[in-house]
């Protein structure tokens, strides 16, 4: 017992464990249930129904999972790189003005050229966001974690501002913009498929679901197949020996907060150009702080993020018809589970790690890789 | 179940007449939406679902509600709801504006219900409230009432709704006071959070009390109760907003401009129940009881007589229109 465990195979530590974890969290939500007075069985069975049962569920699931897709790759590209970066709640937000400006102010582009801009806008402006605190841990020294926490503070106080005092609509109380032309917007699926004489109900699932598994796909060969990928991974296990391998790790660092924002600006694409059309106050929701729990979850890989933002997509979805279904389990009731989950995938992701561990080792003698 | 016995037993003892308004009743399944802020947050929300309770215990018909998580579940659950026979739907606060412009006119039949926005639709009531007047009120009890000559505002976040409390009490102050009193105005902060912040509220309460300012008014919602204990800490006056506030910090809450949201819901449950239901803007101001300042056992001994008959000389000058209170949000400005 006592000699060094043999590493986890690759599909234990990316599958296994985590489902462990998730299993965990559920089972303690359940006694919170329980203790509520609701069958946990049943509430589990409404929320899976809820958010997998018929095609509207489905829609709202993935289109939540498409902004934790976003977020959730932001915050695991940092992650390679040894940087934790909160600030994609901030960096999504300020992504967000970035769309409506393009969205409003480049109406003369034709067609869906506009959209493109609005994207193209939405990532430079998450990019530059994310470009101070990088260029502060950089060449300051100072530490991302609190600059991009302060950021956060920094860009919702910049967009109370804009929203409130110069962006709103004359005589309107919301302050949010005016909404974009339709040439700006993410086409929705229940649109397109209406092209082609399909039903499908109106949710705001949309092509930027699309794009975030081409993004995920694109970190993928960044981190793994690139040189550039190669750098960021050695400064993130080791900046000093990087040096030596000739890396800069202050380039690297700035490259990876710039890449990180600019997926956070994703998020924006998927909520501002997909479903709101119109740029809101605090449309982010904490939606970036779940990208940290779903890159945990994910273990910082794109295909583990995409089934960790899957989760929490039918989390949110499958939560609010609980809500709805059971008065008694309100919408913080979700947020114990969410927090349920970050704890056991994140604060105490080797907890099981080695009792699943050693179990792996008796049974297999020769363990792969 | 029972709803239904009942309103079928009554249709029956009391003939046709009644009949056709027992049809009409059983189609009442009124709902509450809450907006981000929540249920029980002590005032704005909260007052709604005291409304929507009282029909309920004076009707014994139930209501259903629900607490949304983001903004994209807004077009959602009001599609739900009504989907669902939910009506008349009633939307808390002017964020859904947007998703009942879309939502409303899906569902011609059913009954919708917005605070504090208008929306123009043949099946939307529209409620808004004209907090300058009741501003104005609370100002005019702050100035005459202060010692000092020098009274506080603190808001939640800075948006034109707020800004509209704050220049109604500017105005009132200003009046009582031949212009010569003080108003220090702060602002909490420019986010949703700034709506539960009761520290920096208490603070900033703080800051304006050490200047000079002995009455504090707070429009802020659940700020609002770190605004009131810090002005009952430092032995003055803080004035409540929304619901009445006065039983918070007896003997130190000088009064609270009532913005009576839960009469406002239980008229519209009431109206859609009887029949008498309408679409349309109801502004409800000092006139119609939307809006007053709040009187009763905890502070009765604070406002004094001369103090309640300026309060009450300026309130029927409103109602009469001789006192013009400007409306911040007509403009966005504030003349004084």
């Amino acid at each position: 017992m006592s000699a060094p465990l043999k590493p986890l195979p690759q599909w234990a530590d990316v599958a296994l464990i985590p489902l462990v974890n998730v299993a965990a969290a559920f089972l303690i939500s359940g006694l919170v249930v329980l203790a509520i007075g609701e069958n946990p069985l049943e509430a589990v069975q409404i929320l899976i129904t809820g958010a997998l049962g018929d095609l509207e569920g489905v829609g709202f699931t993935l289109y939540y999972a498409t902004s934790f897709i976003f977020t959730g790759l932001a915050v695991a590209l940092c992650f390679h790189a040894g940087l934790f970066n909160i600030g994609v709640e901030g960096q999504a937000y300020i992504a967000g003005l970035g769309a409506a400006l393009a969205a409003l102010h480049l109406g003369f582009l034709p067609g869906y050229g506009l959209a493109v801009a609005a994207i193209v806008a939405a990532a430079v402006f998450g990019a530059a966001f994310a470009a101070i605190p990088g260029y502060l841990q950089a060449y300051r020294d100072s530490h991302i974690v609190i600059t991009t926490i302060m950021f956060n503070y920094i860009a919702s106080a910049i967009m109370g501002y804009l929203l409130v005092n110069v962006m709103r609509v004359p005589g309107q109380m919301n302050a949010e913009t005016a909404q974009f032309p339709p040439n700006a917007w993410a086409p929705q699926f229940h649109v397109i498929l209406a092209h082609f004489g399909v039903q499908w109900p109106v949710t705001p699932f949309n092509l930027s679901f699309l794009l975030a598994l081409a993004a995920a796909w694109v970190v993928w060969l960044l981190i793994w197949r690139t040189r550039l990928g190669y750098e960021i991974r050695t400064v993130g296990a080791n900046p000093t020996a990087a040096v030596y391998g000739g890396i800069s790790p202050k380039r690297v660092v700035i490259v990876s907060t710039l890449l990180s924002g600019a997926l956070a600006g994703g998020m924006a694409v998927n909520v501002i150009l997909g479903e709101e059309h119109r740029l809101i106050l605090e449309y982010t929701a904490g939606f970036g702080f779940v990208g940290i729990a779903v890159a945990l979850m994910g273990r910082a890989h794109p295909v583990g993020i995409i089934l960790a933002a899957i989760l929490f997509g039918m989390l949110y979805q499958g939560g609010a018809e609980l809500a709805f279904d059971k008065p008694k389990i309100s919408r913080d009731m979700i947020v114990v589970i969410q927090g349920l989950v970050v704890l056991f995938a994140g604060a105490l992701e080797h907890m099981f790690r080695r009792p699943v561990a050693t179990l792996l080792a008796r049974r297999t003698t020769q363990p792969p890789i | 179940m029972f709803r239904r016995n009942t309103m079928l037993r009554t249709a029956l003892l009391c003939g046709s007449l009644v009949a056709s308004a027992a049809a009409l009743a059983a189609d009442v399944k009124p709902a509450v939406i809450y907006d981000l802020g929540g249920k029980f947050d002590k005032s704005f929300n909260e007052g709604v679902f005291n409304g929507a309770t009282r029909f309920t215990k004076e009707t014994g018909v139930a209501f259903r509600d629900l607490e949304i998580q983001n903004e994209a579940q807004r077009e959602q659950v009001l599609r739900k709801f009504a989907k669902d026979g939910f009506s008349p739907i009633m939307t808390v606060g002017f964020a859904w504006e947007t998703a009942l412009k879309k939502v409303a006119p899906e569902f011609p039949n059913s009954k919708f219900g917005i605070i504090d926005d208008v929306v123009d639709l043949p099946n939307v009531q529209s409620i808004v409230f004209k907090e300058h007047e009741g501003s104005f009120v609370v100002g005019v009890i702050a100035a005459e009432t202060s010692k000092t000559g020098k009274v506080g505002f603190v808001g939640g976040m800075d948006i034109p709704l707020i800004s509209k409390f704050e220049c109604g009490y500017a105005q009132g102050v200003k009046y009582a006071s031949d212009g010569k009193g003080t108003v220090f105005a702060n602002m909490t902060g420019t986010t949703p959070a700034a709506w539960n912040d009761p520290v920096k509220g208490g603070e900033l309460a703080k800051s304006q009390i050490d200047r000079g300012a002995d009455i504090v008014y707070a429009a802020a919602g659940s700020t609002g109760q770190g605004v009131l204990k810090a002005a009952a800490d430092a032995g003055k006056l803080s004035i409540g907003v929304d619901s009445d506030q006065d039983y918070l910090f007896p003997g130190h809450v000088l009064t609270s401009m009532l913005k009576h949201v839960d009469v406002a819901t239980y008229q519209s449950f009431l109206d859609a129940k009887n029949g008498t239901w309408k679409a349309g803007v109801q502004a409800l101001g000092l006139k119609e009881g939307g809006v007053d300042y709040a009187l009763d056992q905890y502070n009765e001994k604070l406002i004094t007589p001369e103090v309640k008959a300026k309060a009450d000389a300026a309130k029927a000058d409103i109602i009469a229109g001789k006192i013009q209170v400007h409306d911040y949000m007509s403009d966005n400005k504030c003349p004084m």
